[in-house]
């Protein structure tokens, strides 16, 4: 379950190895000249230390009220605050800024264990980080110091608007206008469906400032609770992430200064891109956790439900059951630590991002309701976890990009790739 | 304000076994962990630095590798830590390592506060804190459930049995502090990379300056003749009826027992 997929191991090189025996290959992998697999799928010391220091955490802390914070139906303050003091809401950030500084790979295990331990927890992180990357990326060294410290040290919460009523799958379609005028661009438009919103402090916000040249005018802004002209409104009623809130933006002559806007005039169509990039993983990922959190559950359940005499795990259709669920959560985490290893080593990863996103989201929606099926009626009752897992699955064939659009990009690029 | 704490490294059980050959406990397969009344002594420092500033310096005394202890209270975010760790001070009882720790705190200079956790889950003896006290001459309290600084002065509360009851010492002072003190905090990941890459400080004996014939086993009075697991105690004989009849009963019951008597 927890075998790892790290490429980029600096500590697999053997200590004592005499300096000729080895090389180092690309991506900081070792390998000696007698054909050791620069594949390697252990974590370095680092990415351990902080995985074991994650899920001490989680297993503490996330897990035994991880229900309760379900059922609250209010945003999970406290367990935010928490990720906060624990460095993790800036971990993919440079120290400089006050960030972790660490690599997408350790990101990307830290939000499995995030979303395994509280889902809600875990989705409230994601949407974060999704404010977090765009200014990693594209911010100036003033954004960055503005707003980038502040989101690294968890002192207050982001969020990411590129959603619009008229705007889903069609992300080109994006209606919110930004209008200059003199310092300020004026906005005026409605996202919805936002992750994070009236909780977060620092909203990215995808907008347009020439309509009708649709993409090529979409610009990102960063804009602050508070400014008069944003406002929050309805917050959805969901089948799942009933503590999650999933609000509209609503911007009404909202002035933005001109240095708020986030990398260049007419450049948001990329920050979104790239942004949604690295959404993909983190989607990929949680999925990956509430499929595992769904399998744990069940595991344990075949083994002490007894029926024929015997525990229901011994009947070997159950086993079957088993041995997919686990097998598709490994190669779901794999694609996942992939894309990601391919995001730290600069190279193109945006396939793999979708493909783990797609497969991982729907080996989310199978395990979890496999996970039903190991638990019989029990696991349609409230009183096991499993019937949430299944519900809150769902989700992730649907945000950030639906099922449907993963495989379009995938096959788009696999079309121009062959070309 | 400058702060000690003194802590161990424990079995991770609280269900020690003991080897009824050797008298010891029963250490292989068993993890180890901070032993969590320090980790409280730990918290409770980090604390009173967050309100008053200062410095928090942790000392384990034990074997290499107990510097694993030493890197947990790192990563919460201990100032300093330090292992005292010789040969020469193998076989310790609890007389020999409050000279120990005595030495050490006392090597390491000006200090206003010494905490230790009020007893270790494996040895369960609650004899290290008070003696480190008497060695170093300060005010010790036992038991605190809440600790106030205010100036030179230490408030603490200590739970007792069916109470609780506040006292007021000069600093400095050593206090053992019980788990309903506070909840200790996970460690910051920026705390556990440094922790992880910090080099951990061994204090031997000859830097303390130890009397050969106080620490050790030369220093360790104590003889242990057997140790077990102490049988459950069996049920209680309950008296049934009326109760001034079963009163009654009972009195003569203790009676001839011959452990009291009626003048
Ligand atoms: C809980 C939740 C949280 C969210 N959080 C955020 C957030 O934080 N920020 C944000 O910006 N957005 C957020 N979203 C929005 C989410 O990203 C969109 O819902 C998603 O992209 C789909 O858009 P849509 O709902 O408009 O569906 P539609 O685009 O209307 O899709 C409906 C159906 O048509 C299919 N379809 C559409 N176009 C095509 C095509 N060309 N070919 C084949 N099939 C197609 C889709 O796959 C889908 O099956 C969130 C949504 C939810 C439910």
């Amino acid at each position: 379950m927890t075998r790892i997929l790290n490429l980029d191991n600096h500590d697999a090189r053997p200590p004592d190895a005499p300096p000729g025996e080895e090389v180092c290959l690309s991506g900081g992998c070792w390998a000696d000249r007698r054909g050791l697999s620069p594949i390697v799928f252990d974590l370095n010391e680092d990415q351990q230390a902080i995985l074991d220091a994650v899920r001490e955490f989680c297993d503490d802390e996330l897990v035994p009220k991880a229900e309760a914070t379900d059922a609250a139906g209010v945003w999970p303050a406290e367990n935010v605050a928490k990720l906060g003091e624990l460095d993790l809401m800036g971990i993919t950030v440079p120290e400089e800024y006050g960030g972790l500084g660490m690599d997408h790979i350790t990101w990307t295990l830290v939000a499995e264990e995030l979303s395994r331990a509280c889902t809600t927890t875990g989705a409230a992180f994601g949407a974060h980080i999704l404010c977090v990357e765009p200014i990693r990326l594209f911010g100036t060294d003033e954004q960055k110091k503005k707003y980038l410290t502040r989101l690294a040290k968890g002192e207050c919460v982001g969020a990411f608007g590129l959603t619009e009523p008229g705007a889903g799958s069609d992300a080109g379609a994006v209606q919110t206008r930004a209008e200059p005028d003199g310092d300020d661009y004026v906005l005026n438009g409605t996202k919805i469906f936002i992750t994070n919103a009236g909780e977060a402090e620092i909203y990215v916000i995808i907008a347009n400032i020439d309509i009708e040249r649709g993409p090529r005018g979409m610009t990102a802004f960063i804009v602050e609770k508070g400014t008069p002209g944003f406002e929050f409104g309805k917050n959805e009623k969901k089948m799942g992430f009933g503590s999650l809130p999933n609000r509209e933006l609503i911007f009404t002559d909202c002035r933005v200064p001109k240095e708020n806007i986030l990398g260049r005039e007419r450049r948001g169509f990329r920050v979104a891109l790239e942004t949604l990039g690295m959404g993909r993983i983190g989607m990929g990922i949680g999925a990956v956790g509430v499929a595992r959190a769904a399998f744990e559950a069940a595991l344990p359940y075949t083994k002490q439900r007894h029926q024929f005499g015997k525990p229901i795990s011994s009947f070997q259709l159950v086993q079957a059951m088993l041995a997919d669920m686990a097998t598709q959560i490994e190669a779901a985490r794999l694609l996942c630590l992939k894309a990601a290893y391919l995001k730290d080593m600069g190279r193109p990863f945006e396939k793999e991002a979708a493909m783990a996103k797609v497969y991982a989201s729907e080996v989310a929606a199978f395990v979890t309701s496999k996970a039903v099926q190991c638990l019989g009626g029990y696991g349609y009752t409230k009183d096991f976890p499993v019937e949430r897992y299944m519900r809150e699955a769902k989700l992730f064939e649907i945000v950030e990009g639906t099922s449907e659009i993963q495989r379009l990009v995938i096959a788009n690029l696999l079309l121009k790739e062959g070309s | 304000m400058n702060i000690v704490v003194c802590v161990k490294q424990v079995p991770d059980t609280t269900d020690v076994r003991i080897d009824p050959e050797t008298n010891s406990l029963i250490r292989e397969g068993v993890e180890s962990i901070l032993n969590p009344f320090d980790e409280n002594g730990v918290e409770a420092a980090l604390q009173l630095r967050e309100q008053h500033g200062g410095k928090v310096t942790v000392i384990t005394m034990g074997p290499p590798q107990a510097e694993a202890i030493l890197r947990h209270a790192l990563a919460m975010g201990a100032d300093e830590v330090y292992l005292v760790c010789d040969r020469a001070i193998r076989g310790s009882d609890t007389l020999a390592t409050s000279y120990t720790l005595a030495k050490a705190i006392e090597y390491l200079g000006e200090f206003d506060l010494v905490i230790c956790g009020k007893q270790a889950i494996d040895g369960d003896t609650a004899q290290v804190g008070p003696g480190v006290a008497e060695r170093l001459g300060i005010p010790q309290v036992s038991l605190a459930i809440a600790l106030e600084v205010e100036g030179r002065k230490l408030r603490a509360r200590r739970l007792l049995d069916d109470a609780s009851e506040t006292v007021e010492v000069r600093l400095p002072a050593l206090v053992t502090v019980v788990k309903q003190i506070n909840e200790p905090r996970h460690p910051p990941m920026k705390g556990v990379l440094k922790a992880k890459k910090a080099q951990i400080p061994v204090l031997d004996a000859e830097t303390l300056e130890l009397d050969p014939k106080l620490t050790g086993f030369a220093g360790s009075p104590t003889f242990v003749w057997k140790i077990f697991t102490p049988p459950r105690r069996a049920r209680g004989q309950i008296i049934e009826g009326e109760p001034e009849e079963a009163a009654k009963e009972l009195a003569q019951k203790i009676l001839g027992l011959n452990v009291i008597s009626i003048s």
